[in-house]
Parts: C-alpha cells; sequence; structure tokens
C-alpha cells in the first residue's frame, strides 16, 4: 500500500494524483515526439544538435512520470507510453498539434515559429510546476519534479533566447512570431489546465492552484514581453478543446499510429 | 567479511566505463549512490546523469556483467534512483582528470547566480573561450571553442540543484 504522510493513501488522493501524473506524463511525451520530428530539419545545424537533445531529455522526462504511474499500478511503463488510446490521453491539444504542413519524409513545411512559442510557453508552464511540485505532498513526485528541474534550466534558456531575438528580428519574423503566438494564446488555458480533479490536487497539497500557477507564469513571462514590446493577452483559450478531459484532434491519433508501429508488432519485446 | 565484499563491488564498478566516454568510471561520474550486501546478494543504486540519456540501459548491463565476474553473489540487483539528483559536483577529482585526457573539459566548480559558468580548454588551458551550443552530442555535454589555439572542445555540463 502507498503511503502519504505515514498514512495509507486516500483514494480521492490516489485519483487526483494519478490524474496529474497522466497530464504531466503525456504533455511531455507527445511533446518530445513532436521535437524528434524536426530532426534534421532545424534551422541550422546546432539547433539540430540542441533540439534533439531537449527532445530526448523531455521523453526522459516522460519515462520517469510514467515510472511513477507505473509504481502506483497503473501497468507497464512502455504499455502507457505506447499502447494508450487518444481518447484516455491527457496532454494538452495544443502539444499535440502537428509541426506545420507537410511529412518530415516529405515535403515538410513545418513552421519554425511555432515550434519557438509553443515550446517557449510550455517549458515555462513546466518550470512553475516543477517548483511547485518541489513541496509537493507525494514525495516520489517532488523529488522527480527535482530532477526534472535541473534539466529545464538549459530548455528554458534556449527557447527564451530564440524567442527574443525572432521577436526582435523585425518584419517577416516578427509577423511569423506574432501569428505563431495567436496561435497559442487561443489553445494555451489547456495547458495551464490541470483537469476534473485540480480543486483536489491543491486540498491534498499535491500542487498548487490552478490560479496561483497561471499567475506565477505571467509573472516570469511579463518581464520578457515587456522587452520585446509584446502585451499580455487578458485571458488564454481552448478553442480546440480540453486534452485534459480526453478531447483530442486527429493529429494526435495519426501521431499515435505512427510512434507506435514499432511497439505493436511485439508488444512483449524487450527494449 | 561483508566490508571485503563492498570493497570487491566497488574495484568491480571501477571497470565499468561511461559507454561514451571509456576513460571514466561510473564511480568517478559520481553515479554509485550505495553498495548494500545482505548475506549472498547485492543491491547497487545508481543516479542517473540525465534521465534520457541512451546509454543508461548499457550501464546497468555493464554493472551486473562486471560484478558477476566476481562470482560472490547470487542475487546482483541494479538499480537507477532520481533521488539524491545526480549533480555536476559528484564527478570526482579523478573524473575529472579523466575528462581532461579524453578531450572534455570537467564541468566548472563554481555557477554564478545567474546560471552563467566558463570553463578552460581542455588542450591548451586557455580561458579564452567561448560556448558554441549548450547542448552537444549526448545529453551531459555542450560544445566549445578556444580562440588560443582554435580548437572545438566540449565540457560536462554542469547541473545543480541551485538551477
Amino acid at each position: 500500500m502507498k503511503m502519504v504522510d505515514g498514512k495509507p493513501m486516500d483514494i480521492t488522493y490516489q485519483s487526483a494524483l494519478l490524474s496529474l501524473l497522466y497530464q504531466l506524463a503525456d504533455d511531455d511525451f507527445i511533446l518530445a515526439y513532436r521535437g524528434s520530428e524536426w530532426l534534421g530539419l532545424a534551422p541550422h545545424i546546432e539547433e539540430d544538435v540542441a533540439f534533439s537533445s531537449i527532445s530526448q531529455d523531455t521523453m526522459g522526462h516522460a519515462a520517469m512520470f510514467y515510472q511513477l504511474l507505473s509504481d502506483l499500478g497503473e501497468g507497464d511503463v512502455n504499455h502507457l507510453a505506447h499502447a494508450r488510446p487518444a481518447s484516455v490521453r491527457k496532454n494538452a491539444i495544443l502539444l499535440e498539434m502537428v509541426n506545420g504542413p507537410g511529412h518530415y519524409l516529405s515535403k515538410p513545411r513545418y513552421d519554425w515559429a511555432f515550434a519557438v512559442v509553443r515550446n517557449y510557453f510550455y517549458v515555462q508552464a513546466k518550470k512553475v510546476r516543477m517548483e511547485s511540485l518541489k513541496n509537493s505532498s507525494y514525495v516520489p513526485l517532488a523529488n522527480t519534479a527535482l530532477k526534472v528541474n535541473m534539466e529545464l534550466y538549459y530548455h528554458l534558456l534556449h527557447w527564451k533566447t530564440w524567442f527574443v531575438q525572432l521577436m526582435q528580428a523585425g518584419e517577416e519574423a516578427r509577423k511569423r512570431m506574432e501569428a505563431a503566438i495567436i496561435r497559442v494564446h487561443a489553445d494555451f488555458e489547456g495547458v495551464l489546465s490541470l483537469g476534473p480533479w485540480s480543486k483536489e490536487l491543491a486540498t491534498f497539497k499535491i500542487i498548487e492552484t490552478e490560479d496561483i500557477l497561471k499567475s506565477k507564469w505571467i509573472l516570469s513571462m511579463k518581464p520578457v514581453f515587456d522587452t520585446v514590446n509584446l502585451s499580455m493577452p487578458d485571458q488564454f483559450g481552448m478553442k480546440s478543446g480540453d486534452g485534459r478531459k480526453g478531447e483530442h484532434s486527429k493529429d494526435l491519433a495519426d501521431a499515435l499510429i505512427t510512434l507506435s508501429e514499432v511497439y505493436q508488432v511485439d508488444p512483449a519485446a524487450s527494449w | 567479511m561483508l566490508q571485503e565484499n563492498v570493497s570487491n563491488v566497488m574495484e568491480a564498478l571501477q571497470q565499468v566505463k561511461d559507454p561514451e566516454i571509456d576513460s571514466i568510471s561510473i564511480i568517478d561520474l559520481g553515479m554509485v549512490e550505495k553498495v548494500e550486501v545482505i548475506g549472498n546478494s547485492v543491491l547497487i543504486e545508481l543516479l542517473p546523469t540525465f534521465m534520457g540519456c541512451p546509454a543508461l540501459d548499457i550501464i546497468h548491463k555493464n554493472v551486473i556483467d562486471s560484478v558477476a565476474k566476481l562470482n560472490c553473489f547470487k542475487e546482483i540487483n541494479v538499480q537507477f534512483i532520481y533521488y539524491p539528483p545526480w549533480t555536476s559536483e559528484r564527478v570526482s577529482d579523478e573524473g575529472r582528470l579523466r575528462l581532461k585526457e579524453f578531450g572534455i573539459a570537467p564541468p566548472p566548480k563554481r555557477i554564478t547566480e545567474t546560471g552563467e559558468w566558463h570553463v578552460d580548454c581542455p588542450y591548451c588551458n586557455s580561458t579564452y573561450t567561448t560556448i558554441e551550443n549548450i547542448f552537444g552530442p549526448t545529453a551531459c555535454r555542450s560544445i566549445l571553442y578556444c580562440k588560443s589555439c582554435k580548437n572545438p572542445f566540449e565540457a560536462m555540463k554542469p547541473v545543480s540543484t541551485l538551477m
């Protein structure tokens, strides 16, 4: 039996915790996959090295969160990552969206501005979460957050640099970045959401409230927005649906077919 | 007897090298957190450097193979644990020397409050170096350039809980 503060884990506590762990794992998993699709296509070779390294770290974080789920009796890690259908995935829809028109094997017309904005905004939100989780009542998650947070430092630095430079470059770069920002804002509420158990998560001190985390995100982004002369919107949207409730686009279903292809050939194989 | 077994295991672990930097052992990298011998079984707890590191599975296997050669244990249990987190300060002085021999600058001993850091060239020791890419060929390495001897080189990326 899993323990919290020396007592057996309450059933409501466990449901809330599982809900959060699925969000953390699925968010990192799908964004790491989208990042890997950029391999060979990034704007220059050093970026190819950097982005694939970041994606590898991010996939490592997803593996840690799936492991925490597995430790709570949710099943095998590879199964959790590869075999679950879209309808039970809890990632934000913004993170599953394709990188742009085309396919990485033929005529990819990927949108670098979208990649920069999506990753920068997401990594900052993840950073805010990890800082909060360092004090989580569920100690294995607090320990994991400490480890993830150390690697995030470099990710954040990387995306912030791109964001500021492209925003200040003017002309076409600025235009494309602004278009990407509008798209990301329209679905960013889905990233900031902690899902249907958010109240319980705060009550049980697993993580702070959505409102607190959101204000921390705004607090850390505002100075950067000011530097590049960008205003903070009054609110963010959930235009494409609520991934935390299992709502997803065709983009996710397509991605799952591709990424689980090898796993599905022989699910019992050991890797 | 038990103490002797632990030091035998440590010797076996000293033979296990980083698959991507074969001059440095996992002990000198600071990856070995605990070795516990109970009867004829041994528990070895390792700290992964970076979570996404693909070398972890190879290290896991190499540890088992190396300890099995001792013929001391019926059961060899190797586990990766996340806590305490690995930090670059765990690299030993011997490890720092081995990294440098390999052409990789050891992680800086000091990181400023803003997270900025600096390392000298592992070839000519010049301090006139620039960072080309924080991210390198493996998760734990960055790419730098020495403006004195004009060599590109790598550095072990500093990671700290203060970041």
